[in-house]
């Protein structure tokens, strides 16, 4: 029985270091190469041993696919494509292609540089990885090899972040990626056709969340940094330079232009007006009206948000600041808050997820005393606010890709294994599939059962299709006959005249005829007009007929009467058949024999 | 399988593939030469050509003076310029399921396709060509409707008299099909049937047959289509080029292995070198400049034009002319300027890569920027007030009939320090000037065709081996200019089918097979048996599910189980069902093992589990009584105890037997035993 089998060894039954392995028609599938945001040790990138103790991993595995450029899913390709050793062909989104170099560069900078540590890749490892990376369109059916094909699907979520169907013959995998089911100010809604694949492998951060009208959350988001920035306060956003933060940008931009407002708004970090040349350059990856608009006026040039100099954040009065990284982990974002977390008439807005082990989680959680580095303790005094912007499908979104996609089963991944369990129980409950949520290293195997192609003689075809009529009767369907002919792989469906004939192979005729003895008082004409009467009567829809030397025919089944000189009542009936009407040949010899009866 | 061909024009084709049940129109090319036999339209009231006298014949006896001017011994229709439409007789336009579009000037026709016909289908294009196919549709309206004629002239479409008239109108074909330009409505109604594709994308048809665009290399977004089922494969080029200019190279390899192969647009200037003519462009552009004149470069607002900008941008400087500047009228220049940057996808790996970096892929970005390139809507507002001479204009339309181009011809056609500079090669340049002539302005023909020319499409035929080419007649001869220049022409082997305007082609296509899926359960269900090494074959009894083309094969349903009942005896006694044949065998019955099974089929027989009635029938030992007597054809075995005969021969037996039912069916299985079926 063919299997499809799928390991998690990052985001089974957790969010961070995605890393999913696939093994469909014998060909093995990495999706997503992702590192841990909450872990600086070993756990922070997936555990690449468990799918070869020794050595690299080219020959293992066919070829890699990286979702989008989040680094919980792209962070550890450099590790494991350069310093483990992968060079397969790896496949993203143009986007995706052009943005994930510069936050792995960024992420190195980070813990190489700032954090000193070693054995890390380096600035030449991520270019090598980058040489290696297929960039493929939307839609765009990429050959990996002679029978594993992928394609991708707009996911929404960041910019150039994409679906991935994975087909091996007639079975199939879908990986969502992370993904979003609403469009949002700058990002089109994900979209799938309805490609029935044996497992669907979604993401599920917010597998019991139905999140309320985008709308409300961002007039909720609108007033609370309006109030804040009314009363003098600084307002301190932390975001992933690339993707929420454009979407905010965005809100604020237009509110600002409404409202007149004059606070300063500020975007830290350099990769601000590169983020947005991405913005503009791909604008054919962003929502619809974004596009409509973009030769009047392009929603990325902004009047009112400016850069950031870290001197600013000392300056008095009311200011509004992105800042990254967006878990305050490290960074910008994490200095600043440290400088405003004192003040109560300071804000903090989380707009999005954040992993364990962060700052943004432990303030999130109520948390009011931080410990810093070097045992100082820090007070958080400023509010603490979390808006969920981050663009993933809710459990709503989750279930309406189910309907899109129709699969066979689901797998839910990168996800709180509590929250997963919540939302498999209502998968299964309400599309009736069975639905998986392995942890990492834990291996789900699923059986498919896919029909076999065969190429069938267009004759038998039309033939048949022909016989069956327009409205082919479901109770009784028609029975067809066909001989395949399996030759060199080929498997071939012909009729078996046709068969024969292709074969080289002569018929062979079986013939048989039956002696039937009846005691008749009749001349042989009579009885043989007695039997066509008698059969007439019996066989209903069948094609009986005299023919001209004197014999009654049924179908292709040929009767006569004969007698003898010396018992003229003693006819002896013959019947004629060929072994295709062995069962009407028989019948009617049974038949005939229970002799004919006195009515007719 | 048949190809219905709509249009002449080998550059701007339409033709539609019949393909399984599919109606499939390949492309819808507008033909809009037929405008050089109109009067320019001015924007500004110009008074030479409202003073050009009327045509009047020779003797004086047809008096068309209010539809036909005179210019320098030409005589034009002073009327809206009206286009020849693809053929909208030779098939009912209604049934075309879908039309897919090659490149963005083949799909300039696609309203009178898709609008007032009854056209119920999806059209296919990626997103570059529909968006730039939008752009030039919306400039042609614009053009149109910014310079509205009163009348429109009708009397010299006559046959009667359009025989009279003076060539080349008298030549003009169809006239009377020729229809004016759409409406901006009509176009955003063709351009919502539109549905976006990208490269490699596979999009089934009726689930009877897969589309597929490939890269054609030509223009932005450009493909060449790949129309196949599972066994056949029609390949549609159309446009493409193998030069590196902007465009995502060509796709050649998806190419092969097609049964044919439907040859369009290929050069329409094959003597001329593309970079040649660019080098010539160049420094005649040059020449004018350093003499103070200004350069008029009629051209389309998206293809060429961003190559144009691109060598300016590096010749320039190099020629010390940094400080001319370049102005592109067109009231879609900065949607077209704009949109060029934004198809990374659809680019040549250079520019690509400049998209990574972040930065826009084509140079005109800096030209914009450094105020080199100016670009303007029309020539009424801003440009009046802000230009300099001398400069470049780039603008259009390329056929000198109408758009701003048409006002600097009026402008600039006195001066000798003036050059016009021709690059496209959709348009005879001499027709093109002749409602301007006498002219003093300087003309030089440049064309710069980037797509495949017969050495190219010769070595890529080659390549991808199609088993038949499919073409236009035009490139079956030499061009009728050239008649000398056998290498200007498709030689193959076999020939390629010609095809003109009106022809239908039966295509060469046997289909023999089609795809169907046996359920898994049936599959198992199959017992091969091997008939010859490497050759097995496996009987197949099955129900037939077809459904959107898609065929299934599924296991026969088991009878319901009869329920015991008093009607069960009538039951019995039915009729076998009709339409359940047998399979078919093959192969012989030899004599020795037959005879041999034949002795030991009595102590089977003997087997308590088989049926006891048959005891009495048979001997106890088998049957042992056989006599075996020769004949030409084979033997005949004669069974004496059960007075039944068994005729074998090399392709047939025959059992005759009295009413023994259990004996004949015992003699039946003992044959099939020694048969194969089928």
């Amino acid at each position: 029985m063919p299997e499809i089998k799928v390991t998690p060894l990052g985001a089974g039954q957790d969010v961070g270091r995605s890393c999913i392995l696939v093994s469909i028609g014998g060909k093995n599938i990495m999706l997503d190469c992702g590192m841990h945001m909450g872990y600086n040790d070993d756990r922070r990138f997936p555990d690449f041993s468990y799918i070869t103790q020794n050595g690299r991993l080219t020959e293992f595995l066919d070829c890699v696919i990286i979702s989008h450029f989040h680094l919980d899913h792209c962070g550890a390709l450099p590790y494991m494509s350069e310093m483990i050793g992968f060079d397969g062909p790896i496949y993203m989104t143009h986007p995706t292609k052009a943005i994930c170099p510069i936050l792995l560069e960024d992420f190195r900078k980070i813990t190489v540089d700032k954090k000193g540590e070693t054995n890390f890749f380096t600035s030449q490892m991520i270019k090598d990885c980058m040489k290696k990376v297929i960039p493929l369109n939307l839609h765009q059916t990429v050959q990996v090899d002679d029978e594993l094909e992928i394609k991708a699907y707009y996911a929404g979520h960041v910019l150039g972040a994409a679906m991935f169907q994975i087909k091996v013959g007639s079975e199939s995998v879908v990986y969502t990626g992370d993904y979003n089911m609403t469009p949002d100010r700058h990002l089109g809604a994900a979209w799938i056709d309805k490609c029935r694949p044996d497992i669907l492998i979604s993401e599920s951060t917010y597998a019991t969340t139905i999140r309320d009208s985008k709308r409300c959350r961002e007039r909720d988001f609108l007033k609370k940094v309006h109030e804040t920035v009314e009363r003098g306060g600084k307002v301190l956003i932390p975001v992933f330079a690339l993707g929420r933060a454009q979407e905010l940008c965005i809100l604020l931009e237009t509110f600002w232009e409404r409202m007149n407002l004059k606070a300063p708004i500020y975007f830290s970090t350099g990769l601000t007006e590169k983020a947005n040349h991405y913005y503009k350059l791909f604008i054919t990856w962003t929502n619809q009206k974004i596009r409509k608009t973009f030769v009047q006026r392009n929603m990325f040039e902004f009047k009112h948000i400016k850069a950031f100099d870290r001197s600013y954040a000392d300056n008095p009065g009311p200011m509004v600041v992105f800042a990254t990284p967006g878990m305050l982990h490290a960074g910008q974002s994490l200095q600043i808050f440290k400088k405003w977390a004192g003040n109560d008439k300071n804000m903090v807005i989380m707009p999005g997820y954040c992993v364990q082990g962060t700052v943004g989680h432990k303030i999130l959680n109520g948390q009011k005393k931080l410990e810093m580095e070097g045992r100082a303790t820090l007070e958080v005094k400023l509010q603490v606010e979390y808006m969920s912007f981050s663009a993933h499908a809710d459990a709503k979104g989750i279930m309406q890709l189910i309907r899109m996609a129709e699969p066979r089963n689901m797998l839910l991944v990168h996800g709180e294994a509590k929250k997963m369990e919540f939302l498999k129980d209502k998968i299964e409950q309400e599309f009736s599939i069975s639905c998986f949520m392995p942890a990492n290293g834990e291996t789900t195997t699923v059986t498919t059962n896919p029909s076999v192609p065969v190429d069938i003689s267009l004759n038998l075809l039309k033939r048949e299709m022909a016989l069956g009529g327009p409205l082919p009767d479901l109770k009784k369907p028609r029975t067809m006959h066909g001989t395949l002919i399996i030759k060199d792989n080929s498997l071939r469906l012909v009729s078996p005249e046709q068969a024969l004939k292709e074969l080289g192979l002569t018929e062979h005729q079986l013939r048989f005829t039956c002696r039937v003895q009846l005691q008749e008082p009749h001349s042989d004409q009579d009885t043989l007009n007695r039997i066509y009467t008698h059969l007439k009567s019996v066989l209903k829809g069948y094609t009986i007929q005299h023919l001209p030397d004197g014999a009654v025919m049924v179908e292709s089944i040929v009767i006569k009467v004969t007698s003898s000189a010396e018992e003229p009542n003693l006819k002896v009936i013959l019947l004629s058949w060929s072994y295709q009407d062995e069962e009407l040949g028989s019948f009617l010899s049974t038949l005939l024999k229970k002799g004919l009866p006195s009515g007719l | 399988m048949k190809l219905y061909c709509l249009s002449g024009h080998p550059t701007l084709p339409c033709n539609v593939l019949k393909f399984k049940s599919t109606t499939i129109m390949l492309d819808c090319g507008l033909d809009t030469t037929s405008a050089l036999h109109f009067l320019p339209l001015p924007l500004v009231h110009s008074p030479r050509l409202s003073k050009l006298p009327g045509w009047v014949s020779k003797d004086g006896t047809l008096n068309l003076e209010k539809e036909l001017k005179e210019c320098a011994g030409r005589v034009f229709v002073d009327s809206q310029p009206e286009f020849c439409l693809p053929e909208r007789e030779l098939l009912d336009l209604s049934t075309i399921d879908v039309i897919l579009i090659s490149n963005y000037h083949c799909m300039m026709a696609l309203p009178y396709i898709t609008e007032h016909t009854g056209f119920t289908g999806t059209v296919y294009a990626t997103e570059p060509t529909f968006q730039i196919g939008r752009l030039l549709m919306e400039e042609l309206v614009t053009f149109m409707e910014r310079v509205p004629k009163a009348q429109s002239a009708t009397c010299w479409k006559n046959k009667e008299i359009q025989r009279m008239l003076p060539g080349p109108l008298k030549d003009a074909l169809d006239v009377w099909t020729w229809k004016r330009c759409y409406s901006t409505q009509e176009v955003n109604s063709a351009l919502s049937k539109v549905q976006l594709v990208g490269y490699s994308q596979k999009v089934e048809l009726f689930g009877a047959v897969q589309v597929t665009p490939l890269s054609s290399g030509y223009s932005l977004g450009s493909s060449n289509w790949i129309i196949q089922s599972h066994y056949e494969k029609v390949s549609y080029v159309s446009g493409s080029s193998l030069l590196t200019t902007h465009p995502q190279p060509m796709d050649q390899s998806s190419l092969k292995n097609s049964d044919v192969l439907i040859l369009t647009g290929l050069t329409q200037i094959p003597t001329a070198n593309p970079d040649g003519m660019l080098g010539e462009f160049c420094s005649n552009l040059a020449m004018t400049i350093r003499a103070g004149g200004n350069v008029l470069v009629p051209c389309y607002s998206s293809g060429v034009i961003y190559d144009l900008l691109e060598c300016l941008y590096q010749f320039m400087d190099s020629a010390n002319l940094g400080t001319t500047p370049f102005y592109f009228i067109s009231p879609v220049a900065n949607s077209s300027l704009e949109f060029s940057q934004i198809f990374a996808e659809w680019l040549c790996q250079n520019k690509q890569s400049k998209v990574y970096l972040p930065e826009p892929p084509f140079p005109h970005a800096e030209l914009i920027q450094t105020n080199k390139l100016k670009h303007y809507p029309s020539i009424h507002g801003d440009f009046s007030s802000e230009f300099r001479q001398p400069c470049v204009v780039f603008t259009g339309h390329p056929s000198l009939r109408f758009g701003d181009v048409v006002h600097f011809m009026e402008l600039w056609g006195k001066s000798s320090l003036n050059t016009i500079i021709f690059t496209e090669p959709d348009f005879s340049y001499l027709d093109a000037l002749a409602p301007y002539q006498p002219l003093a302005m300087k003309s030089v023909y440049c064309p710069i065709d980037t797509r495949l020319n017969f050495h190219q499409v010769a070595k890529l035929l080659k390549e991808v081996q199609p088993l038949h080419v499919v073409c236009p007649e035009q490139y079956t001869q030499p061009p009728p200019a050239q008649s000398h220049r056998s290498d200007l022409m498709l030689e193959l082997q076999p020939p390629p089918m010609p095809y003109r305007r009106c022809s239908v082609l039966g295509l060469p296509f046997r289909r023999r097979y089609e795809r169907i899926q046996l359920l898994p359960e049936l599959a198992k269900s199959l017992v091969p048996a091997e008939i010859k090494p490497g050759i097995s074959v496996a009987t197949v009894s099955a129900v037939l599910q077809s459904k959107d083309n898609k065929h299934i094969l599924q296991p026969v349903p088991k009878p319901a189980p009869v329920p015991p009942s008093k009607k069960r005896k009538r039951v019995m006694e039915e009729p076998p069902e009709l339409l359940s044949p047998k399979p078919l065998l093959s192969g012989a019955v030899p004599l020795e093992p037959f005879l041999a099974t034949l002795h030991k089929v009595g102590d089977f027989l003997l087997l308590p589990s088989l049926s006891p009635s048959l005891s009495f029938i048979l001997p106890q030992h088998g049957i042992t009584e056989v006599k075996v007597e020769e004949t030409p054809e084979g033997h005949i075995l004669h069974l004496q105890t059960e007075d039944t005969l068994i005729q074998l021969e090399e392709d047939g037996t025959h059992i005759v037997c009295g009413n023994n039912e259990p004996l004949r069916t015992t003699l039946r299985d003992l044959v099939l035993r020694f048969l194969q079926k089928l």
